[in-house]
């Protein structure tokens, strides 16, 4: 039931699935050390982060919108909950607090958006950086590394006999739910017609700035959730954490053939790019490439996201093109449907 | 009045028997057609009748695959619209494209304005020069100021100037007046006439056959890519010229049934939205199409916006059905039976990249939801239904709309607001730009849909329309409601003069 400009042409989330599977066999096959259980759950632990903020920047991609604060809204959520345990909070009602933290964030982000009318790009960016130093001015420079052991347990072991990450098991459950929120529900289907034409949603009753300011909200939510598993998952919060992860983030939703300008994608083409990404990166360090130079790939892999879609579309425009000249100029052949 | 060949000039643009295909299409076979000095040449036919085509052959755009391009008598092959315009043929399109923040001088001489020393741009000359050529078109327009806020109407007057400039002998207006109104439109062609006065020979593409009457000498009609007449419209009648369009005769244009009014179905009070429209006030009943008619920039899209609640209104209000709407809420409209077929289809009735499915599914978000998910089969269903009752054409569902020619397009947005049953259907400019057998499909379905009880409000600055559709009409100018005229006191003169100001309510 996909649109047909997607069907005609090669799918671009295929492609990246493709690629993906691709990544993976070579990777079994030709690098060292990558098929060991331990390996395949650190790749799965470290890319989950990416793939908990994939969910919600999707959404928000594909109405049209993006969110670069939400590397800073995690490091946030964990130096907060850095701050608290330090306290003497329990961390049943630091973890709550972190959340709400985020709503808070996101909301920011999306009233400055949706109310002032700014471009979330702008908006975003000084929200990054405004995030991130609220964090550095709550913990400073401390680590806090001493959390309760069966939360450590929780956010870095894996299920028993195998290499899956327990943590992985929730994600899943929300993956599930933001592909139904997206591609079968109401909500989705609104945020394709805004991203690809806000005016014409809003001449269809869409309320648009509506769904925005929840997108904005989910998107600081699903950070200050990350930001908690990362500082649990790596047992130490700090003020600088998860820095740069907005970078993968996009490049990840990019690769995985959302449209930068709205409108177009499927989260799972989303997710592949998302693993794919996770895979090349840890291929790199098991290769030994130092962290610098992935930052390298990874800014060379989000120029050619967004470039490839593109080519493929002038691609199959160039073809449809052909096609179209075999059709009258403008009056369609006359079915009856 | 004496045919131009008949006191012995030659055609100044021809062509002889033009055919160009694409692919396995024959978009033009044989086409034949003159254009001789001081003539208005029309070129009719419905759309996807190979007008486009015939254009851009003779402005250099495609090369015909057999026939011949005549320039004063001779031979020629254009290599690409630089030719054409070199040999003095120049194009007016219906939406002009200026850059904004360059003077009307600055846009009619881009890339050639006259020079001083050092090659500073003379922008002393520049303006003499536009200043020139506004008085040879007999038209006020101050060359220094921004092409930015210019009317449309005034933009097609800067291309006109630009096409001047270049020495054209040639005018091609693709579907000028589409988007002006009445007294735009007398402007456009008093300077139609001058440039005929002048020796220009103008070929003139309208879908307004009344214009075509009032304007041009002689027509050459189209129909399937297929010449089928190039003859003087002396003598002909509306009607005829219908028939060689359509290739057969048309059913009535303005199909307007008889409708007892029932019940207010909308009701707007002192509605206002300051700076832009002031106290308007009025009703539609049940089975009634009321026009609202004036001069663009009147306040009648303003006012259907903010009735439907795409725009806030500062004072006022409306109901439907006795029941006041929200402010500045276009879903809450939508659920007390309003609906809105905007004035621009493209960017405000049709997400263009979506398929024709889910753009009558838009406004079928609330209604067909099965347990919180999209019922797809009953969301296919009901577009398929609706495309159906309105003909579109198409060849699948799931093509996106951007596929489809502008009359279809039109009927997909119709399609897309009739799936919500309306109690009142605000239509606005419905036939603007589409062709005329779709056009009077359009009306008879407005006229359908009055007497099973819709309350219509139509917005449109197509006079002819006004008059044969409403049951009454409602004017506008500047931004106030100026009279309400009774279908049976309605004439191009009491709207016109209510419309331009010149009549007291």
């Amino acid at each position: 039931m996909a649109d047909t400009s997607l069907t005609r042409a090669v799918r671009w989330d295929t492609v990246v699935g493709a690629l993906l599977v691709v990544v993976l066999l070579l990777s079994f096959g030709f690098v060292d050390g990558f098929g060991n259980a331990l390996n395949l759950s650190f790749l799965i632990g470290n890319t989950l982060p990416i793939a908990l903020i994939a969910l919600p920047m999707t959404l928000l991609v594909v109405s049209g919108e993006i969110d670069l604060s939400v590397a800073s809204t995690a490091g946030l959520s964990g130096a907060v909950m850095g701050a608290l345990w330090n306290q003497g909070m329990t961390i049943e009602t630091i973890i709550p607090i972190c959340l709400l933290l985020g709503v808070v964030c996101g909301l920011v982000n999306g009233l400055l958006v949706t109310r002032l009318g700014l471009p979330s790009l702008a908006v975003t960016i000084g929200t990054m950086a405004a995030y991130r130093g609220i964090a550095q001015i709550v913990l400073g420079s401390d680590a806090v590394t001493d959390f309760p052991a069966q939360y450590l347990d929780f956010a870095a072991g894996r299920i028993d006999g195998t290499f899956v990450p327990y943590a992985f098991l929730p994600f899943l459950v929300l993956l599930a739910v933001a592909v139904l929120a997206l591609h079968a529900m109401p909500f989705g289907r609104s945020l394709f017609a805004i991203g690809a034409s806000e005016e014409a949603a809003r001449f269809a009753g869409i309320r648009v700035k509506r769904q925005k300011l929840i997108l904005f909200t989910l998107t600081g939510l699903m950070s200050a959730l990350t930001g908690v598993f990362w500082a649990l998952h790596y047992a130490s919060a700090r003020y600088d954490n998860a820095t740069g992860l907005e970078l993968s983030v996009v490049a990840a939703v990019l690769l995985g053939g959302i449209d930068f300008d709205g409108g177009k994608g499927t989260l799972g083409g989303a997710i592949a790019g998302v693993f794919l990404l996770g895979a090349l990166q840890n291929v790199m360090s098991l290769r030994d490439v130092s962290a610098q130079s992935q930052i390298v790939v990874t800014g060379v892999l989000l120029v050619l996201s967004v470039l490839g879609p593109r080519v493929a579309r002038q691609v199959s425009l160039a073809r449809a093109g052909r096609r179209a000249a075999t059709a009258p100029p403008s009056k369609t052949p006359a079915p009856t449907p | 009045m004496t045919h131009p060949s008949d006191t012995g000039s030659a055609p100044v643009l021809a062509l002889r028997d033009v055919s160009k295909s694409f692919g396995a299409v024959r978009a033009l076979r044989d086409v034949s057609l003159e254009l001789f000095p001081g003539e208005v040449h029309a070129l009719a036919g419905e759309n996807g009748a190979g007008k486009s085509t015939l254009i851009k052959t003779l402005a250099g755009v495609h090369r015909p695959d057999a026939g011949q391009v005549l320039l004063d008598g001779a031979p020629v092959v254009f290599h690409g619209p630089g030719d054409a315009r070199d040999a003095g043929i120049a194009v007016i399109y219906q939406e002009p494209t200026l850059f904004p923040d360059l003077s009307i001088a600055e846009n009619i001489f881009m890339g050639r304005q006259p020079r001083r020393a050092l090659g500073r741009i003379d922008h002393k000359a520049t303006h003499a020069a536009t200043a020139e050529l506004m008085l040879r078109l007999g038209v006020e327009l101050d060359p220094g100021r921004p092409a930015r806020g210019l009317s449309i109407a005034d933009q097609q007057i800067v291309e006109i100037a630009k096409a001047l400039s270049f020495d054209a002998r040639v005018l091609i207006m693709d579907e000028p007046t589409a988007a002006l109104t009445g007294s735009e439109v007398a402007r456009l062609f008093g300077v139609v006439r001058t440039l005929r006065e002048q020796g220009a020979a103008v070929l003139f593409v309208s879908h307004r056959l009344e214009e075509i009457f009032r304007i041009c000498e002689r027509v050459t009609t189209l129909r399937d890519g297929a010449w089928i007449a190039g003859e003087p419209l002396e003598g002909m009648t509306e009607d005829d010229l219908v028939r060689r369009m359509v290739g057969r005769d048309l059913d009535e244009l303005y199909p307007k049934q008889e409708v007892t009014p029932g019940e207010t179905a909308l009701s707007v009070r002192r509605l206002t939205r300051e700076g832009v429209f002031t106290d308007v006030s009025f009703e539609v009943r049940r089975g009634e199409i009321v026009a609202l008619a004036g001069l663009v920039g009147a306040g009648r899209t303003e006012v259907a916006r903010a009735v439907f609640g795409v725009d806030r209104w500062d004072a006022g209000e409306v109901e439907v059905d006795g029941k006041p709407l929200v402010n500045g809420a276009p879903s809450t409209a939508m659920a007390a039976g309003l609906a809105l077929v905007p004035e621009d289809r493209r960017a405000q009735g049709l997400v263009m990249d979506m398929s024709i499915e889910r753009n009558i599914g838009l406004t079928g978000l609330r209604t067909t939801v099965k347990g919180g998910f999209v019922d797809r089969g009953a969301e296919r269903s009901r577009s398929l239904d609706w495309a159906v009752k309105l003909q579109v054409k198409y060849a699948r569902i799931a093509d996106t709309v951007a596929t489809l020619s502008g009359g279809n397009q039109q009927k997909v947005v119709l399609a897309k607001w009739l799936a919500t049953g309306p109690k009142v259907l605000i239509v606005d400019e419905p036939t603007r730009g589409i062709d005329v057998g779709t056009k009077a499909e359009v009306h008879r379905l407005l006229s359908q849909l009055a007497a099973d009880g819709v309350a219509v409000l139509m917005i449109s600055s197509d006079l002819p329309e006004v008059l044969g559709m409403a049951d009454r009409v409602l004017v506008m100018h500047e931004g106030r409601l100026t009279a309400e005229i009774a279908r049976a006191d309605a004439t191009e003169e009491t709207v016109m003069a209510a419309a331009t100001g010149r009549a007291a309510a």
